[in-house]
């Protein structure tokens, strides 16, 4: 199961035929382990690596650094159940260390995002504070590099 | 000056590598998609690199021992005892060369006498025929089949073997067609040799990169072989540091000592930055090797059944990071296939002839690329191949 999901992990746009033939195994045989995979929560979804800053889609993201005050009963999850909800919110993450939760957040527009930070997030209950770092520009994202082409520098002897 | 009364006639008459020169035709033609690449497309390994920097930052750039530092020798032997259960001396029997190349060339030099007659099973890496030639031996070609698993046969080597005999080739993991020994089929070849006085070059090169579970055997460790074989190996197949060009020979004390003075007139010693970066190599790089290694068994699987599916004969290969298929259906010779692939498909791989003429009918294609590489480049062959058959 581990080397099935270390491949999708790295392109999961390969066919089952080509992956069982990576795997020494069968079409069905992958075909199961994906939808047991799917089932069980573990494969969660597909998604491309898109390096929008060479579209013409205005895109901008931020890492808000946010501390919170735990509910009572239920400790970080009702917040982060609300985090999670807006469309905005890419990534939702609790933290160790000198805050609570790291949130990734989209927009088109760094006033987009600054307003969303100071209208939907400070003014929840139970957030203390926000810290908002704006990202200015993507050079790896999932393994994958957004600098120039990669050439492939090695001669054949 | 007329230059041709001046060279070395034995040099002249030699034909270039058959590789460089369908690299060279490759590199005409735009947007090609390469299979042709013999070494690794990772880097080396972070750490690794990183040792032979710190040394640099040191100014530890003198000379080393002739035979290297005395720590890689030690890690070396350490190394070869845990992997492959050889005993080597570290002291008397292990010399750090300029990656396996000199120590193919230096163990040649060593005990060829003119006429001795030198066995190499074939099709094989290009250098072994020429170099032996130039150390004045006679190389004898034994071909090795597909229908054997392109493995050394004992009747093939029992039928080549002459009064001249000085040495037999071992080449295995093999390049070109990713064969293997196992223990089993040393076993047989060892039968043959036992008695006689012919020594055993063992090329392990690929030793770290076999596949299916059943690790590299080394001739060596078979009762009555160490005392007749030089091991030679390197690091840049196993730990991807082919530039740092670094490579070992281990064979008797009597042997390697008259190969250790050829060494220290020629070359001095190895370069010290890749030897200091090779022990750490040694000592902490098996996960990097078996994390490789695993990532080439993937491609290997890969590339094997799509050219089956596309109807050529693969023999499933072992060992190294190349496949080997037949390209014999499709009614074009090696070099025909090479040429039109790549003119009209723009996909490069090497014709089998550049590595013995016994390599008629097939192609090596390289594993040494990314999945997506190699998906686009099977792609465009399948295409090819399919309008061959209209």
């Amino acid at each position: 199961m581990d080397k099935l999901l270390t491949i999708l992990n790295d392109d999961a746009r390969l066919s089952n035929a080509q992956i069982a033939a990576m795997l020494g195994t069968t079409e069905d045989d992958v075909a199961a382990k994906i939808a047991k995979l799917e089932a069980d929560g573990i494969l969660r979804g597909y998604k491309a690596v898109v390096d929008w800053d060479r579209t013409d889609r205005d895109y901008v993201t931020a890492i808000i650094e946010l501390r919170v005050t735990p509910k009572r009963d239920r400790g970080f999850e009702e917040l982060a159940e609300t985090i999670m909800r807006f469309d905005e919110v890419e990534n939702v993450y609790l933290m160790s260390g000198g805050y609570d939760f790291s949130i990734v957040v989209r927009g088109r527009t760094f006033q987009e995002i600054a307003m969303f930070v100071a209208r939907r997030l400070a003014t929840l209950d139970s957030v203390v504070s926000t810290t908002t770092h704006f990202v200015l520009r993507r050079y790896k994202e999932r393994d994958v590099q957004f600098l120039g082409e990669q050439k492939d520098e090695r001669g054949a002897f | 000056m007329d230059y041709t009364t001046l060279l070395n006639p034995e040099l002249t008459a030699l034909p270039p590598s058959g590789i460089r020169r369908f690299f060279d035709l490759a590199s005409e033609v735009e947007d090609v998609i390469s299979l042709t690449i013999g070494e690794p497309d990772f880097s080396t390994p972070w750490h690794i690199s990183q040792r032979g920097i710190e040394t640099l930052e040191k100014g530890k750039t003198w000379y080393s021992p002739n035979a290297g530092f005395t720590q890689l020798r030690e890690s070396t032997a350490k190394y070869l005892k845990r992997r492959f259960s050889l005993d080597y001396d570290p002291k008397t029997e292990v010399m750090i060369t300029v990656g396996g190349s000199e120590a193919i060339d230096n163990a040649f030099r060593a005990v060829i006498q003119p006429g001795d007659e030198v066995l190499i099973p074939s099709p094989c890496f290009v250098c072994y025929a020429p170099l032996a030639k130039l150390a004045g031996g006679v190389p004898v070609s034994l071909v090795t089949k597909e229908e054997d698993e392109f493995r050394l046969t004992p009747e093939a080597l029992k039928a080549a073997i002459t009064d001249k005999t000085k040495l037999l080739v071992l080449p295995f993991p093999n390049n070109p067609t990713g064969a293997v020994m196992r223990r089993e089929h040393l076993e047989q070849i060892a039968d043959v040799l036992r008695g006689t006085n012919i020594l055993v070059l063992s090329d392990e090169i690929y030793g770290e990169l076999t596949y299916g579970g059943t690790p590299h055997v080394s001739i060596a460790s078979l009762p009555d072989m160490w005392e007749r074989t030089i091991l030679v190996s390197g690091f840049s197949k196993a730990f991807a540091m082919t530039g740092w060009r670094l490579g070992y020979a281990c064979a008797p004390a009597p042997i390697l000592k008259q190969m250790l003075k050829l060494h220290q007139y020629a070359i001095m010693c190895a370069p010290t930055t890749a030897q200091y970066a090779a022990i750490e190599a040694l000592d902490n790089g098996e996960e990097d090797v078996r994390h490789m290694c695993a990532e080439y068994d993937k491609r290997r699987r890969l590339i094997v059944d799509e050219l089956r599916r596309m109807g050529l004969s693969c023999f499933e290969p072992e060992g190294a990071f190349y496949v080997f298929p037949c390209i014999a259906s499709t009614g074009l010779s090696s070099e025909e296939f090479c040429e039109c692939l790549l003119r009209e498909k723009q996909v490069a791989v090497v014709p089998g002839t550049a590595f013995g003429e016994c390599g008629e009918g097939f192609v090596r294609i390289s594993y040494c690329y990314s999945v997506s590489h190699i998906c686009e480049a099977l792609k465009r062959m399948r295409e090819f191949i399919e309008e061959l058959k209209k």
